[in-house]
């Protein structure tokens, strides 16, 4: 979202899922839509069988999309901004980007012009090993549409380039003319049901929600006003995967956990554990008892989405509501009361009875959500934010009359290579994601029956030529080594993935993917590079 | 690449007597269900392209001999159509009559009984049972078979063909995983399989369970099911990826039995993959947390009561905030909560930790 942010002024999907189908170009990429996002890989298939659009799909796996797809580019990991970089210089070159655009609603595109100058598709095959050909016919495909929409998700952002992938995605939509139009945008497809709205409640370290700053001092007294107090740090805190190296160097003593498992989810897995084990006290909040629960000092159970109420925003920004259809099981509480008891317990006056008086709350503080109310949802069927007052209908997409920061920002990328590539002791390239039979750490899908039998086990999927040089047959059992630790898997042989690449999930604890992965961070995003590590395959 | 612009012709015809003018794309049956004239229908489904295998649809149109089935007929200027009439009414009795005859008839077991649109038109239609004496058919006997996926079972005693699931798994779902084989009262639907070794291409969506009209493909392992009467539906948002596909969580005895959806709400409209549909039993999981538990002299997790553990909570805290300072507490929220519990977590970290380490798992 960092690279959103910094470009357009706002970090999310900039258009609308039902807009998707009505695009002449859709180009997709780091996202694997069939097993991440179904209902959105429908669409596009739909729109694809029609002819009314066509499809780019830019992966290093083949993906079930290629078969649909007009063209794939098969990147290798890690160099998308020369792929990226270099269809700009061929639209450029052909003279197919949208100059009065660029004009009226863009900066720094001199720069960006001459950044790419040297990335030439000949140039730009050698690093990515897309045939120049390829390259050439997308850009100008690109370049002579009227409507492209690019979709996106992890696969992009999940490096430590991650940042700089988005940009380059941002630009190359710009100089096409590509945002703030109908069933155009750059579209972040988010992978969990409410990790926009997550976002948008200021869960994150620098931003009150609304992603409003904390370093702000009228935000900051704004937010003590409501909340009734004299003041409020200023200090943006720690992310996620700087609050663990936190913890080995004294500076964080005491966290609470709410219905997370970074102990299965985070990179570098191993240290995490260990790190969580130092704290002086851990509280966690779940459903289940977690690989991450078993390290706490209290265990607090939480209520699922069946027996809450509330809302989620999701991917298109669209604020919908959860319905209670059974009671807490056991004595469980929804969060929100138990984060309200602890609050009043620390002696805090928070009050609350149920979530809808929350949601005013939030409806006061934070000005994208102030037009949404509980009746409005139920009425209309969710409304997608900003919605800044109760007669305003909602937004579909962002950017129709300008850049919330005013202009867009063209930024002059240059290529990276990743942070850890594969050599001689680790010969081969780890790259990690989901399937669609499972979510996340597994602690839902996994004891579901039905999910468990369409997918019981984990599997390293590795290419045939790969496995005739170690001797493996499909199942064997490998160990597979990083730098930071190793761990035992099936193989799974098939031509998903390329010669000297290999691929595997995070969803299944047995075999925890994430003690190899590399917890180097992306510098704006602090974001892991899960997408690239280099790994070794043993026989076990 | 230029946008297609679409220019609307109208037309008007005389359906049972009522004048109507609607756009000259549509069929004869969507023409009466804007004037709202109801047809009996049975393989037609609103979300897929008409089919016309059921013949229920008939009407008849003037200066047409024949009836014709309106799901798939184009209405057309000045068409004059009659939609109940005795002689309709016959030939739809008697359609449905063949479908009974090789339908089982012993509703009361079906979790469908109730919500069926077939014993619906059954009864409609005045269908006793001694009626299908007329017909001498033997039902075939079906040694079963594995479906597409093991996740869903496929009664073929109870299908009646009308091909909504081959539909729907072609047209909406792109695959083409089943198909209808055999032919005459021996005609069943199978996955398609390239060959012995390679799978059906199912994605076990279970789209053509939703669709099945008499529950010939039902879920293998679901839980306990309640009858439509009991079953109370809670219109929710999905709790896994983004897409925020609305379902609704079927409810028997305060326990979620199983997920259903309606055709025309939310981005989804009607449709779901895998986990959205079949993803619910974790919910009553004998695994789930059901009480506090805090960690003893020996180092073990142990149950104990509310109070106990929270006040345990709010001590350590305001302890280690006291002896450390504020930015020694840190917090992670879940992009599973709602927003209303993300708003008062780091409302709690921010206004009573202190701090702003505050964060949750975006970029994971």
């Amino acid at each position: 979202m960092a690279g959103l942010a910094t470009v357009f002024g706002s970090g999310a999907m900039t258009n609308s899922i039902d807009e998707i189908e009505h695009a002449d170009v859709i180009l997709i990429t780091g996202t694997n839509t069939t097993e991440n996002h179904p209902v959105i890989a429908q669409r596009i298939k739909r729109a694809v069988e029609r002819g009314t659009a066509r499809l780019v799909v830019a992966d290093p796996r083949r993906i079930d999309l290629v078969n649909q797809a007009n063209y794939w580019l098969r990147q290798k990991p890690g160099t998308d901004v020369a792929w990226l970089n270099s269809l700009m210089h061929w639209i450029i070159k052909k003279d197919l980007h949208a100059r009065e655009y660029i004009d009226r609603r863009c900066e720094g595109f001199e720069e960006l012009a001459a950044e790419v100058e040297k990335y030439t598709p000949e140039y730009a095959e050698k690093i990515t090993g897309i045939p120049a050909e390829d390259l050439k016919a997308v850009a100008e495909l690109i370049g002579k549409a009227d409507r492209t929409t690019f979709l996106y998700a992890m696969g992009i952002t999940q490096h430590t380039t991650g940042t700089n992938n988005v940009k380059s995605m941002a630009n190359l939509a710009m100089i096409t003319g590509n945002v703030g139009r109908y069933a155009t945008g750059v579209n972040p497809l988010r992978g969990q049901n409410n990790v926009q709205g997550a976002c948008d409640m200021g869960a994150l370290p620098n931003v009150f929600p609304g992603y409003q700053l904390v370093t702000d001092p009228k935000v900051r007294k704004k937010f003590s006003e409501v909340w009734g107090v004299a003041s409020l740090s200023d200090k943006p805190g720690l992310t996620m995967t700087q609050m663990m190296p936190g913890i080995g160097q004294g500076e964080i003593k005491g966290m609470y956990i709410m219905g997370e498992n970074p102990v299965l989810s985070d990179p570098n897995a191993g240290h995490v554990e260990t790190a969580l084990q130092e704290l002086d006290f851990l509280v966690v909040q779940d459903i289940f008892l977690t690989e991450t629960a078993r390290l706490a000092d209290v265990v607090l159970p939480a209520a699922s989405y069946a027996e809450k109420d509330g809302t989620f925003t999701n991917t298109e920004r669209r604020v919908q509501k959860v319905r209670a259809a059974i009671d807490p099981v056991g004595i469980s509480f929804p969060d929100w009361r138990i984060i309200q008891r602890i609050a009043r317990l620390m002696g805090a006056q928070i009050n609350f009875s149920t979530p809808e008086q929350i949601f005013n709350e939030i409806r006061r503080t934070t000005p994208s959500y102030a037009g949404i109310t509980y009746t409005r949802i139920e009425r209309e069927g969710g409304l997608q934010w900003p919605c800044p007052d109760i007669d305003h209908p909602g937004t579909m997409y962002l950017h129709k009359d300008g850049f919330k920061r005013g202009k867009g920002l063209l930024t002059a990328i240059s290529y990276k290579p990743s942070a850890e590539l594969p050599d001689k002791d680790y010969p081969l390239l780890l790259t990690t994601g989901r399937m669609q039979f499972h979510y996340h750490t597994g602690t839902m899908t996994r004891r579901c029956k039905s999910l468990s039998t369409l997918a019981p086990e984990p599997l390293l999927d590795i290419n045939p030529q790969n496995a005739l040089e170690l001797g493996l047959s499909d199942g064997d059992l490998v160990k597979l080594f990083s730098r930071r630790g190793n761990i035992k898997i099936k193989v799974n042989i098939n031509h998903s993935v390329d010669e000297g690449v290999v691929f595997s999930t995070f969803h299944f604890h047995e075999s925890p993917i994430n003690r190899l992965t590399n917890d180097v961070l992306d510098p704006v995003a602090k974001i892991p590079e899960y997408k690239v590590c280099a790994v070794r395959v043993e026989k076990a | 690449m230029s946008i297609m612009v679409k220019t609307e012709k109208k037309v008007t015809l005389i359906i049972d007597g009522q004048k109507i003018t609607v756009p000259d794309t549509i069929t004869i049956l969507e023409a009466a269900q804007k004037a709202g004239i109801r047809i009996p229908t049975l393989c037609y489904h609103p979300a897929l392209a008409a089919i016309g295998s059921c013949r229920i649809c008939i009407v008849e149109i003037e200066g047409v001999d024949r009836p014709a089935t309106a799901c798939n007929t184009e209405a057309l200027e000045g068409m004059k159509v009659t939609t109940r009439s005795e002689r309709l009414f016959d030939l739809r009795r008697e359609v449905i009559k063949m479908i009974l005859a090789h339908h089982p008839l012993n509703c009361s077991p079906c979790p469908e009984n109730g919500d069926c649109e077939l014993q619906d038109l059954a009864y409609e239609y005045d269908l006793a049972a001694m009626d299908f004496n007329d017909y001498h058919i033997q039902t075939e006997g079906f040694p079963w078979k594995p479906f597409s996926t093991p996740i869903l079972d496929y009664h073929p005693r109870r299908c009646i063909l009308c091909g909504r699931c081959v539909k729907v798994c072609s047209e909406i779902r792109g695959l083409g995983a089943i198909t209808m084989s055999g032919s005459g009262a021996k005609a069943v639907i199978q996955p398609v399989m390239a060959d012995e070794q390679t799978p059906s291409l199912c994605i076990s969506c279970g789209e053509c369970m939703r669709v099945c009209p008499v529950n010939a493909i039902e879920e293998t392992m679901g839980g306990i099911k309640g009858k439509p009467w009991e079953t109370k539906r809670v219109q929710t948002t999905c709790g896994y990826c983004g897409v925020g596909c609305q379902l609704d969580l079927n409810v028997v005895n305060n326990q979620v039995v199983g997920v259903t959806t309606r055709d025309d709400v939310g981005v989804n409209k009607g449709r779901l993959c895998s986990k959205g549909r079949f993803g619910y039993t974790f919910i009553h999981s004998e695994d789930r947390l059901r009480r506090p538990l805090v960690r003893n002299e020996e180092g073990k997790l142990e149950e104990t009561t509310w109070t106990r553990a929270l006040m345990k909570v709010a001590r350590e805290f305001k302890r280690i905030k006291k002896e450390h300072g504020p930015d020694s507490l840190g917090g992670l929220s879940s992009a599973r909560c709602t927003n209303e519990e993300n708003y008062l977590f780091q409302r709690l970290i921010r206004q009573v930790f202190g701090t702003n380490n505050v964060d949750h798992c975006a970029r994971l």
